[in-house]
């Protein structure tokens, strides 16, 4: 397979601060590949580094096959989509397209066929004569990414560019982008620390803490797969216990929390737990079945290896699909789980005492994140 | 309600009148006797009639329309080196320099504003007259026989008027720039632009409304400006407003000092409209912009 981008080792520093730790990854041509992290993560110092406005201490990057480090950034073919998207403001639209055309030295004909060429493919015909203060935020958006498209980048990176957005408009900017990269077939390198914008947009999201990766993975994997503690609570919603291992039979763990809880689940990722280890689990409110407590209808049958709780619904929170009730247990917990929206159990209330149930499978086991 | 809009009217007007007040008093005034002054031609002992005497005396001296296109020149000169000189002075101050050493550059270049425009001249004087500091210096460096003397020419004055007005370049340019994303410039890059193309292309026009600004206060200063050139060039400076100072106090001729007052206003306003013309700006927006 044949890679756009290649980083090998980078690493960049800022006095003490280590930034970007010896980052390694590769990203396939013409993949959509997000680069999700809390603020602080180095993402951002990372994508600099691609774009060339930094220098790493260390390491190599590559772009489709040519390394690039040392490089300016006017000399590599990564265009940027900026956070503001800095779009210039004393130029019109059409000139704002035409910039790096002009730049690269084509001629008059070419930069008007082009600029209309990539106008027409983001869905803006008619916008080459608009100012730029004359457009609405989402097509800023567009004109962006067609400033950078019309150069056909190896790579184009964007920069959180729906941070600045309406919700309402983000959501629907979320499958834009996604149909854009379609469209184009031009690999983006999408920095966010939106969780939902890169598992909705990506085939690959790298998963960034501290300066390192803690994980590269497809979003589904990213999932139901967390290789660590962090991912599994930073990437989808999570009940979490804390306690102490006290039985191991092979990757099943038997713990037990301080309020004398005892749960099982399996160890996930590199984990090495044993007997005796402090240990985080993690399962995810819909692997939870919650059923009225004394009827044992529905599914969530105490079998083998499963864990059970009993509690009190304390609220109901209801999102049509995502609609989710929170249980209060007898050691004061909230614990979220899935409403069920059909069956015997659709019609919980307030107050109500009900059974958690959940299979080992659907609960992880991590050691704890330090700190 | 009445009441409150009353209240508003009360605000407005306290508000407006020592406004108001400065420019009818000091401004408007004082040129509607300059120019009412200036259609007057002397007859008689202390008879006067209304004509065009002064304007046409104007322009048959040549000397006095030549020492009006000289100090144009001269101060259009100023006025560009003054923009070389501190662009880059204000690019720095806006968007190199730190956060916190900002401040302190900014009143480095304010601290000869606490210094009297006169007490400055003399300290040109000082380094560069036949025996001043420069001169001495040269000599005792060998690099010349002679003492030199460096005042009372040309290039001395318009050193002198860059030194005394570049800060009104540096101000304007520096809140313009201020505003100016540093992605902007960055994206100039990414997108394939070289240093000279993003420098022309994006920072220039970006600043525009900062470069006409302080072109504009600059040229009017300079042009307006008076002890610099008159102490630095001595008997050759040959600047307008020296003409102006002469007909009013050395001759006595209110009416011809008068008349050069109302020409050295409309023939600045006319570069500064021109240049705004040229630039494409209006004033409108480098005055005003938010």
């Amino acid at each position: 397979m044949d890679f756009d981008l290649e980083c090998e080792n980078l690493t960049k520093r800022f006095g003490v601060l280590t930034a970007v730790d010896e980052v390694s990854f590769t990203v396939p041509e013409g993949s959509f590949f997000s680069i999700l992290g809390p603020s602080g993560c180095g993402k951002t110092t990372l994508m600099r580094m691609i774009a060339g406005f930094e220098s790493p201490d260390n390491g190599n990057i590559r772009i489709k096959g040519e390394p690039v480090v040392g490089l300016p950034p006017n000399r590599r073919n990564v265009k940027m989509v900026f956070q503001h998207l800095a779009l210039f403001p004393m130029m019109n639209v059409g000139e704002n397209i035409a910039y790096g055309l002009r730049c690269r030295g084509a001629a008059r004909d070419e930069i008007r066929r082009r600029v209309g060429d990539v106008l027409e493919r983001v869905g803006l015909p008619d916008a080459a004569g608009k100012e730029i203060h004359q457009l609405s935020g989402g097509q800023k958006q567009r004109i962006a990414i067609a400033r950078c498209m019309v150069l056909d980048p190896d790579v184009l990176l964007l920069d959180e560019p729906l941070g600045a957005l309406d919700l309402k408009l983000r959501e629907h900017m979320k499958v834009e982008l996604k149909l854009l990269q379609h469209q184009f077939g031009t690999t983006f390198v999408y920095i966010t620390h939106d969780q939902s914008e890169a598992l909705v947009m990506s085939d690959r999201v790298a998963v960034m803490r501290d300066g390192r990766f803690d994980q590269i993975d497809t979003p589904q994997a990213l999932y139901h797969n967390p290789q660590s503690a962090f991912v599994a609570g930073f990437v989808g919603d999570s009940n979490r216990w804390n306690g102490r291992v006290t039985r191991v039979s092979g990757d099943e763990l038997v713990l037990e929390t301080a309020a004398g809880l005892v749960l099982t689940g399996r160890t996930a990722g590199d984990s090495a737990l044993r007997a005796g280890d402090r240990a985080d689990i993690y399962v995810r409110p819909e692997a939870i079945t919650t059923t009225r407590a004394g009827g044992s209808s529905g599914g969530g049958n105490p079998s083998d290896g499963a864990n059970s709780l009993d509690g009190i619904i304390d609220s109901l929170l209801f999102n049509g699909a995502n609609s989710r009730i929170l249980v209060r247990t007898a050691d004061d917990r909230l614990i979220e789980a899935h409403l069920p929206l059909t069956g015997d159990n659709s019609d919980l209330g307030d107050g109500e005492r009900v059974t958690l149930s959940w299979p080992s499978d659907y609960s992880r086991c991590f050691a704890p994140l330090e700190g | 309600m009445a009441a409150r809009s009353d209240q508003q009217k009360l605000a407005l007007i306290l508000l407006f009148t020592p406004f108001l007040l400065w420019i009818v008093l000091l401004i408007v005034l004082p040129h509607i006797g300059i120019l009412h002054l200036s259609f007057q031609e002397k007859v008689g002992l202390r008879e006067f009639n209304y004509s065009f005497a002064n304007y046409i005396d104007f322009l048959n001296e040549p000397i006095y329309w030549n020492t009006l296109l000289r100090t144009a020149v001269i101060s259009i000169l100023v006025t560009v080196i003054t923009l070389f000189v501190g662009f880059p002075i204000a690019y720095y101050i806006a968007k190199i320099a730190r956060r916190r050493i900002r401040g302190a550059l900014f009143l480095l270049c304010l601290i000869p504003l606490w210094v009297s425009d006169l007490v400055r001249a003399f300290g040109w004087i000082v380094l560069l007259r036949e025996t001043g500091v420069v001169s001495g210096v040269l000599q005792w460096s060998g690099l010349v026989g002679q003492p030199v003397e460096m005042l009372y020419n040309d290039a001395t004055i318009v050193i002198g008027l860059v030194y005394t007005v570049v800060l009104f370049m540096i101000v304007p340019l520096v809140s313009t720039l201020d505003g100016m994303d540093d992605s902007l410039v960055e994206a100039g890059f990414n997108l394939g632009g070289s240093r000279l193309t993003v420098l022309r292309r994006i920072i220039i026009p970006y600043a525009m409304p900062g470069i006409v600004a302080g072109f504009i206060i600059v040229f009017m200063l300079t042009a307006g400006s008076y002890l610099t050139p008159v102490l630095l060039g001595g008997k050759n400076s040959m600047w307008f407003t020296e003409q102006i100072y002469n007909q009013f106090i050395t001759r006595y001729n209110w009416q011809a000092g008068a008349t050069f007052g109302v020409l050295l206003l409309i023939f600045t306003s006319t570069v500064v409209w021109l240049g705004l013309r040229l630039s494409g700006q209006s004033l409108a927006n480098t005055v005003a912009k938010p």
